[in-house]
């Protein structure tokens, strides 16, 4: 079927086929934003519907590239090549069913600006789902690095009071990252002669080469996962940026940090992941207790959400560097995971900043009296933060602390730290914005969600429980593929041993 | 001797530059004899005359070398006469409305244009030393008039005295260093030298000249340290002539690095390799410190514009096909940028008719003038070369050539000074869209408007619309040269 055939450009594109439509409409006022708002949210619906039968159509089995679009573009160096297999599919239906939720957050949150705001939203969609979708490592650069011009925006037109300040940080962390990415790829492509991902995942680059060449992709990684100490842009990104822009910040951009780990770090140079795999622990390890305990003295909702961001990216970064098949499963679990469960503990702020303008922890407390609905909510998203079992966050932490204790009990042992840590700021910050007595006066006429704030986090309340009891779906989904890049990795540092005893007798 | 022009039709190859030269010479006489002409009209026929010139070039396909092989015409002089043509008759365009404000309304403005454009295309197509410098002084002296063209304004004649005091030097500079290539070579001719080079006998005295002729074309392109002219001239101009400055002649002088750099100085690549490494590191460095302090737009787009010289020699420095290819590739792009630039700061006008040329003066442009605002900033985002814009895939294309070439110092350098450069772009932008209005803007004329649709346009849509074949233009442009 033809159609189906171009499934992913048509997701890919679709959102910005939205934009354009946006484009064309003209006027000021409120119907003109709510108009803007309804075509927004048709179009994002549409791609979500989409990207859930791209899921549907995807062929667990086979662990090659399917939807496979490849034809040469510019030159003969980039091409137009699209194509998933089970690493990257996931990562697209749940860019494309958060996108419904950001367009709906607009009606309450977002007053000025409004077309403009949706346009850009669009746009990285766009971008997003391209990283995730291409097959052609010049391509991922634009779609990947072409992030940051909406998010910049974002960030700056419609963040907080600090907001040039924030969004600045986050351009230059991830755009000094990025470039030396470029680099990388470029000397890729003269180490290989292609820029194809399928032809350098059988590419094998020479031991030395693929030390500098990770380098360079880990610098670009590192600051997008972000890594402990490289993650010094995400609190303030996240606290500036509006409610919309820290759910896609937290739910995807960081993820395609971790995709690129699992993508072109562990498969493409195993010799140099598995040399640096123990720096990578560390960074991990010093990621999970260090954030959990800054996550602990914040005052500020969306500050403390960040920090325990980076904490859960690190368990992320470990199963990767475990190399094992339960390590990259459980990381690629996790991210979905906590890609659902950032984006609503996100959202949760956002409801009760547009009620009180404020994020500051204390200004809250008892807050279960006046919104019993609102606190069950964010309830489950705590736990499911915490990593709570019969959760979607419990299975991928259980899995990358068990892939990592077979490689190294010592860090499996710290990154049990991280557990207890992340009870211990998460329980507190409900206990103190939910539970207590509600004394305060400005509190006292607060509403429970309306019917609009239902439809965004039901969907999710949903996510996080089924795929806590019944987390088939996913690992069906990634098995084969993942599968597939344990065992290539075995093999890879398994030979290079090998290799250099076979030189040495010789 | 005039044995190899028989006859007319064998003047084929330089058939744009008669056209030019007849057509800028008609102009001149039609202006001087027809008292009453308006300004706008001349600019108009000026325009069209470009065009027509433009049109003349892509439709005769002749190649080869003329008067005693001074003059050759190949793929790669087709391609960067195809940019200059294209770039002076976008400025021209650009500057209809606002010359008389700028001081620019007279005919002599159209007329010193169209000879600086012929100057510049035969530069691109010297194949001697001594058409070489024929062609840059034809150019530089029109240009050192028209820097100064109004007369009563202290800051534009300031900017007309530093450029041809400047630009004197340089020419001495240069015509020193051909006499001592000249000297050590026997020949004047660039594709004759190559042969008297070779790299294990290769003379002091040769390098030698070879410095000082590369140091005065290095001049004209702005590359750092001989860059000190462009912020002061690109400032005291009108900034009709800013933006002229700034497009075609850029394109004219760097075609003319590369050809003597590598059709002449081929067999000693080692030893100009150094040089293109310095000149563009240094005026990749500088450029995106400098500019961060600047308020005044054009002069950050001086700077800008250096830089932009060293990312597009990063191309160069490689000396490779790939390298050219890449260069040539950036200059598309750049002129391309560099006229939606000004397109979009001559459309900046007060209410009360003040040209706005500081960056505070664009205080929340985007709640103002949306359009302009969404095209300064698009333009800002290609600049600093983020994808999918074009500015990107013209620094993908210099750095592919450095990295083959294992310049990765180089390269780091590069793409860190481009981190650097993104700054003070970005403050544009978030002056724009991040603060509040103060001023009110004048509207905006029409081709103002269709120009930085058109440029916003492809620049966005690189990708999908030109990519494809000006990269094919491109490699085959450079391909002509190896």
């Amino acid at each position: 079927m033809i159609f189906s055939e171009h499934l992913l450009t048509v997701i890919t594109f679709l959102p910005t086929l939205g934009a354009l439509v946006l484009l064309l409409v003209g006027g000021k006022g409120e119907a003109v934003d709510n108009l803007a708002r309804w075509i927004a949210l048709a179009f994002t619906l549409v791609t979500a519907a989409l990207s859930l039968w791209l899921w549907a159509l995807f062929d667990p089995a086979n662990t090659a590239f399917q939807f496979v679009e490849n034809f040469d573009w510019i030159g003969d160096t980039i091409g137009y090549r699209m194509g998933v297999d089970g690493i990257s599919v996931l990562f697209i239906p749940l860019t494309a069913v958060l996108m419904p939720a950001v367009v709906l957050t607009s009606w309450g949150s977002i007053t000025k600006r409004v077309k403009e705001y949706l346009i850009v939203f669009l746009v990285l969609e766009t971008f997003m789902i391209g990283a995730f979708a291409t097959l052609d490592l010049a391509l991922f650069y634009v779609f990947f690095e072409g992030t940051l011009i909406p998010m910049f925006l974002i960030i700056g037109i419609w963040g907080g009071a600090r907001r040039i300040q924030a969004t600045y940080k986050f351009f230059f962390y991830s755009f000094t990252g990025t470039v030396l990415m470029l680099l990388a790829i470029m000397a890729m492509f003269w180490q290989a002669g292609t820029l194809d991902i399928q032809q350098l995942l059988k590419f094998r680059f020479p031991p030395e080469v693929q030390t500098w060449l990770w380098i360079g992709f880990f610098a670009s990684f590192a600051v997008k996962m972000p890594m402990w100490p490289f993650h010094r842009w995400l609190p303030e990104a996240h606290v500036e940026a509006p409610t919309g822009g820290s759910v896609i910040l937290a739910a995807i951009l960081l993820k395609l940090g971790g995709y690129g780990f699992i993508r072109f770090s562990i498969s493409m140079f195993p010799d140099a992941s598995h040399q640096f795999a123990n720096f990578v622990f560390v960074l991990s390890i010093a990621a999970i207790i260090i954030t959990s305990l800054i996550a602990l003295v914040q005052t500020d909702m969306k500050k403390l959400i960040a920090y325990s961001s980076v904490a859960h990216m690190g368990f992320v970064t470990m199963g990767i560097f475990s190399g094992n098949i339960y390590g990259i499963h459980g990381a690629i679990f996790q991210m979905i995971s906590h890609g659902i469960v950032s984006a609503a503990l996100f959202l949760c702020v956002g409801v009760v900043y547009d009620r009180m303008h404020t994020r500051e922890i204390s200004a809250y407390g008892g807050l279960v009296e006046r919104m019993p609905r609102y606190a069950f909510a964010f309830m489950v998203f705590t736990m499911a933060n915490v990593g709570l079992p019969g959760t979607s966050g419990f299975i991928g932490e259980f899995l990358t602390m068990l892939a990592v204790f077979q490689v190294n009990t010592w860090v499996a042992f710290f990154a049990a730290f991280g557990v207890i840590l992340s009870a211990a700021y998460a329980l507190w910050l409900y206990r103190r914005v939910i539970f207590g007595a509600l004394t305060k006066e400005s509190l006292k006429g607060i509403l429970d969600l309306d019917r609009r704030e239902i439809a965004v986090l039901v969907p999710l309340v949903v996510l996080t429980i089924l795929f806590g009891f019944y987390p088939a779906p996913i690992l069906d989904a990634t098995a084969a593929s993942v599968n597939l890049v344990a065992e290539n990795f075995a093999n890879a540092i398994g030979a290079a041993p090998q290799a250099v005893a076979a030189a040495a007798g010789h | 001797m005039l044995s190899d022009v028989s006859s007319f039709a064998s003047l084929a190859p330089a058939y744009p530059e008669l056209l030019l030269a007849a057509g800028a010479v008609a102009v001149l006489l039609v202006s001087l004899f027809w008292k009453g002409v308006r300004s706008g009209v001349i600019a108009t026929v000026a325009i069209l005359l470009l065009v027509a010139v433009l049109a003349l070039l892509v439709l005769q396909p002749a190649t080869g070398a003329l008067f005693n092989h001074t003059f050759i015409v190949d793929g790669f002089a087709r391609y960067m006469k195809a940019l200059v043509l294209g770039g002076a008759a976008a400025t021209v365009l650009i500057s209809l409305s606002g010359s008389k404000a700028h001081g620019i309304d007279k005919f002599e403005y159209s007329v010193l244009v169209l000879l600086a454009t012929l100057g510049m295309m035969i530069m691109v197509s010297a194949n001697d030393l001594m058409s070489l410098y024929i062609g840059l002084e034809l150019q530089s002296l029109a240009l050192y008039v028209v820097a100064a063209m109004k007369r009563d304004d202290a800051k534009a004649t300031e900017a007309g005295i530093k450029y041809f005091v400047l630009g004197a030097l340089s020419s001495g500079m240069l015509l020193y260093g051909a006499s001592l290539v000249y000297g050590f070579t026997g020949t004047t001719q660039l594709d004759q030298i190559v042969a008297a080079i070779t790299l294990e006998s290769r003379s002091v005295g040769l390098v030698f000249g070879m410095v000082f002729l590369l140091a005065g074309i290095a001049f004209k392109i702005s590359a750092v340290p001989f860059h000190m002219w462009t912020p002061d001239v690109y400032e005291g101009a009108p900034t009709p002539v800013t933006a002229f400055f700034a497009a075609a002649p850029k394109v004219a002088a760097m075609a003319l690095f590369i050809r003597v750099t590598t059709v002449s100085f081929g067999p000693i690549t080692k030893d100009w390799q150094q040089i293109v490494i310095f000149l563009s590191i240094a005026s990749m460095v500088l450029a995106s410190f400098a500019a961060i302090g600047q308020n005044n737009l054009k002069r950050l787009l001086a700077y800008s514009s250096i830089g932009h010289v060293g990312f597009a020699l990063v191309g160069l420095s490689a000396g490779t096909a790939v390298g050219v290819e890449g260069v040539a590739i950036y200059m598309a792009i750049y002129v391309a940028m560099t006229v939606g630039i000004f397109a979009c700061i001559l459309a900046l006008k007060t209410e009360d008719g003040a040209p706005v040329e500081t960056i505070t003066g664009l205080a929340g442009l985007a709640q103002r003038k949306p359009f302009v605002a969404a095209s300064i900033a698009i333009l800002m985002f290609s600049l600093i070369g983020l994808p999918p814009l074009a500015g990107f895939f013209a620094k993908w294309q210099v750095f592919l050539a450095a990295v083959e070439q294992g310049l990765f110092v180089l390269a780091v350098i590069g793409v860190l000074a481009s981190a650097v450069s993104a700054f003070y772009y970005l403050r544009i932008i978030k002056v724009m869209y991040f603060d509040e209005p103060v001023a009110k803007y004048a509207a905006v004329p029409g081709e103002l408007t269709v120009v930085m649709a058109g440029i916003g346009f492809l620049i966005v849509t690189y990708f999908v619309t030109v990519g494809a074949p000006l990269t094919a233009a491109a490699q085959a442009a450079a391909g002509s040269l190896f």
